[in-house]
């Protein structure tokens, strides 16, 4: 019962590269050492925000950035791999169990939504409950709502922030924090109170407290916490029942959206026969290449061997444990020991001064080429069989560019794409996607 | 200096009950223990395994109070270490903090009770008619609760009346080339016998000889009722039973899924006997059954031809089961049966945990804990449930009503035999 895919890490690049290789009919399992990043980012797809300035359209700011940094990311992707990555993951969610629960946006110009400190941020793709807080309107007067139970969210912040961000003096924004009491906790996080509002009577008390203190052009900022079961009910229904926009705004973690994504995806996986374990280590490559035959897999005190015919990597970059940095200033690739780009060399300098510049360790990961295989320092490929997708290609400054998504979902689709494609050249040619 | 009890305690376990605390400091309070936990999420008397674990760990010193008694809400269904992204033995760290809290408040009758499985087996064995009037009395059940806090509804096995070591030691071996030690435990010898019969048919169905060596409880609910020593003690035991068979080289399979992890990892990792040889060898050498039937099936030694079920069963892979970390092998054999239609559940947890559920006061948790997966059973096509855990199995049959299996009993009849 070898699978013909192991994709390693279960984010959003290896859920993406897992379903899509699933959905094609492939033989896929997915190992992760524990669950990834979905349920920590705000699950807007953050395309390209910034190159360096405000990037209004990453259609039109892609082919450019591509060109001027040929180890970017999205220079080994290009711009039409993106577009369709976010088509296809727009179609996932809509397809999904959550029903009217939808992604909306495109390559074509970024939203901008604003964060849980109140910052304006560019992104291509976001659900359709944070819509209503696109700040690019002409002019806006919002009412950001938190809860006094929700230590994670604090409504006059954003707010102040807000206003504080436009410059223009367009928005006009206040804070507004309810007490909305759960029963036998002091206080919840997101999750704690996106269950609270899954219940018609916890949503009832909201609309009433909110009942004469709104203004009445003004919209509803809320934390992205209205509902883990349905919340496209849930948000259309505090719309009707508020008579007015509504709009969800990423808490810090845990993030409702991020869960939703990752139910999403992984019923796309199970309805498609994926599998997911979850647990066990990837601690090392088995087989000494130019094809890898398996990984070897640590379980509790107990390490054993998986055999597959090809391997996703999509593991993460240093925040999510993919990539791993030792007090010495050793770097590698937690899995696989593959060789590290963009570390800077023995006694080349590693920090600058200001945080905010371009740090020297910032681009550090896995090179590639364009089928997505690991790169040695010679350039040439490490394993044939071997696509990394995800925080671990070299290249980026996510944090910076807000290009994380966009690189994950991308590398992900695609890395699944050139397996498939790969699959069918060889069953052309007679033979079969089997392991080694 | 204050010194950390933990760190100096014999007790956690050298080097490894080091390793196990000391990878709190790898939590970076990311919450995803916390969206996972079944429990923290149906009960505000359990505030998360972040909380209790990584974080109120700081605070538990020798010889001061322990400022947080809430751990003792936390079940050990080890899905917390699970999920963590960054390595933390969330679930270790909670259930060695119960087990401490324990030293202080001590250990309550029906706890020891619990914690003995072998006892009430022997004793309610040879008097099972009586055993099961007195389990299934309503008015006992209620007095049962008022003494010693074991909850009136509760889901508990009935004694079989007979053990599966007696048939055992009458059973004729067929001659084979390939041997193989059955590790029933506690479950099937005295409440499953006929689980335990169907196991060694089909193992023999397809060339083994089963042998089954002398055996007592793996102390399993002794660690998660907090009574270290005594389950220290039971492991040992019992790996003085089992270690002859992997020295030899002879493979062990366990149907019990979560006493097959107490040797495989949580013996090592929760009491802290990493150091012990033998209890090594025996880990390294130990498989489920259902893993070990897909691995037999990858070595071509498996026999498929199996007859057609036309019935629908649910899955429902238990939390300890998923801490083996081998996918749902149940699956892989459930599609090798013509027919038969398997629908894998995707409910965390059954609320039981073992013991956990039985008690008085946490009866109520573990029903809302498991009303997921009820649902999921319920909203399903008729058919049979099947689970690789006796307690789970107990639980969803006392819950749904459904009668659940464990993935063997559906292999025995595919295969034909009696």
């Amino acid at each position: 019962m070898t699978p013909d895919v192991i994709v390693v890490g279960t984010g959003l690049a290896g859920l993406t590269a897992a379903v899509r290789l699933a959905q094609d009919g492939a033989r896929v399992v997915v190992l992760a050492k524990g669950i990834g990043a979905t349920h920590l980012a705000g699950a807007t797809i953050d395309v390209l925000g910034y190159d360096p300035g405000r990037v209004e359209s990453p259609a039109a700011a892609l082919p450019r950035l591509a060109e001027e940094r040929p180890d970017h990311p999205y220079a080994r992707l290009g711009a039409a791999a993106v577009g369709e990555a976010l088509g296809w993951l727009g179609a996932q969610v809509a397809a999904g169990p959550l029903a009217a629960y939808t992604y909306e946006g495109g390559l074509e110009e970024n939203l901008l939504l604003p964060t849980a400190v109140g910052a304006p941020k560019p992104t291509a793709m976001a659900p359709v409950t944070m819509l209503g807080g696109d700040l690019r309107r002409e002019s806006l007067r919002v009412c950001i709502v938190g809860f006094r139970q929700l230590k994670d969210f604090h409504p006059m912040l954003c707010a102040e922030n807000l206003a504080a961000a436009d410059a223009g003096g367009r928005i006009e924004a206040r804070g507004l924090e309810l007490d909305l009491p759960v029963t036998g906790r002091a206080d919840v996080n997101a999750q704690g109170m996106a269950q609270q509002l899954d219940d018609p009577a916890v949503r009832g008390a909201l609309v009433q407290q909110l009942a004469g203190r709104l203004h009445a052009d003004e919209r509803v900022g809320l934390p992205a916490v209205l509902g883990l079961r349905d919340p496209h009910a849930v948000w259309a229904e505090l719309e009707h029942r508020l008579g007015r926009p509504v709009f969800e705004i990423p808490t810090l973690p845990p993030s409702v959206p991020g869960m939703r994504l990752y139910t999403i995806l992984r019923a796309a996986l199970r309805a498609a026969g994926g599998r997911q374990i979850i647990g066990p280590e990837v601690v090392g490559p088995l087989g000494g290449g130019p094809r890898l035959e398996g990984l070897r897999v640590r379980v509790g005190r107990r390490e054993d061997v998986r055999r597959a015919g090809e391997v996703v990597l999509a593991t993460g970059g240093f925040a999510s444990g993919g990539l791993a940095l030792d007090s010495r200033w050793h770097a590698r690739d937690a899995a696989l020991g593959l060789p590290l780009a963009g570390v800077p060399a023995d006694g080349a300098p590693r920090f600058v001064p200001g945080y905010f510049d371009d740090q020297p360790m910032a681009r550090a990961g896995i090179a590639v080429d364009d089928e997505l295989r690991p790169l040695d320092a010679g350039g040439e490929p490490v394993y044939e069989n071997v696509r990394v997708a995800g925080a671990s290609i070299a290249g980026a400054v996510p944090w910076k560019e807000k290009s994380g998504d966009g690189i994950s979902l991308a590398s992900g689709h695609r890395a699944a794409g050139l397996i498939l494609q790969s699959a069918r050249a060889a069953a052309a040619a007679g033979a079969t996607l089997e392991a080694p | 200096m204050t010194l950390d009890v933990h760190a100096h305690d014999a007790t956690a376990g050298g080097v490894l009950g080091e390793l196990m605390r000391g990878s709190l400091d790898h939590c970076v309070k990311c919450t995803i223990c916390e969206t996972q936990c079944p429990f923290s999420n149906a009960t505000p008397l359990f505030p998360g395994p972040k909380y209790v674990g990584p974080q109120a760990e700081r605070f538990r010193v020798a010889g001061e109070p322990s400022p947080d008694a809430s751990v003792d809400y936390c079940s050990s269904c080890g899905i917390c270490t699970q999920v963590c992204p960054q390595g933390v033995h969330i679930a270790e760290i909670n259930t060695q903090a119960k087990a401490e809290l324990r030293k202080v408040t001590g250990v309550p009758l029906r706890d020891q009770l619990l914690a003995r499985p072998t006892v009430a087996g022997r004793l309610g064995t040879p008097v099972a008619p009586l055993a099961n009037w007195t389990l299934a009395n309503k008015t006992l059940r209620r007095i049962g609760e008022a003494t010693i806090g074991l909850h009136r509804d509760a889901p508990m096995p009935k004694f079989a009346g007979r053990t599966f070591q007696t048939w055992a030691r009458a059973h004729e071996r067929p001659a084979a080339t390939r041997r193989v030690a059955y590790f029933h435990g506690c479950g099937a010898n005295y409440y499953e016998p006929r689980l335990a019969e169907m196991t060694v048919a089909l193992l023999e169905h397809n060339g083994y000889a089963v042998e089954v060596p002398k055996q007592d409880c793996c102390g399993l609910p002794a660690q998660s009722n907090g009574l270290f020593d005594d389950a220290r003690g039971y492991v040992r035991r019992l790996v003085a039973k089992l270690v002859p068979y992997a020295r030899e080289g002879v493979d062990i399979v366990a149907t019990s899924t979560s006493c097959c992890l107490m040797l495989k990892r949580e013996a090592r990792e929760i009491l802290g006997m990493e150091d012990d040889p033998d209890l090594r060898l025996v880990s390294s050498r130990i498989f489920d059954i259902c893993e070990y039937l897909v691995a037999m099936h990858e070595r071509g030694e498996l026999k498929t031809d199996f007859a057609p079920i036309r019935e629908t069963v649910t899955y429902h892979a238990p939390c300890q089961q998923r801490g083996h970390g081998i996918g749902k092998p149940a699956m892989d054999l459930f599609a090798l049966i013509p027919e038969l239609t398997a629908v894998e559940l995707d409910a965390a947890c059954c609320g039981v945990a073992g013991t956990y559920g039985l008690k008085k006061e946490k009866y109520a948790i573990s029903m809302k804990v498991g009303s997921e997966l009820f649902g999921q059973i319920a909203a399903a096509p008729p058919g049979l449930n099947a689970c690789d855990s006796e307690t789970c199995r107990w639980q969803i049959q006392h819950a749904t009503g459904v009668r659940s299996v464990h993935p063997v009993e559906l292999l025995h009849r595919a295969a034909g035999l009696p």
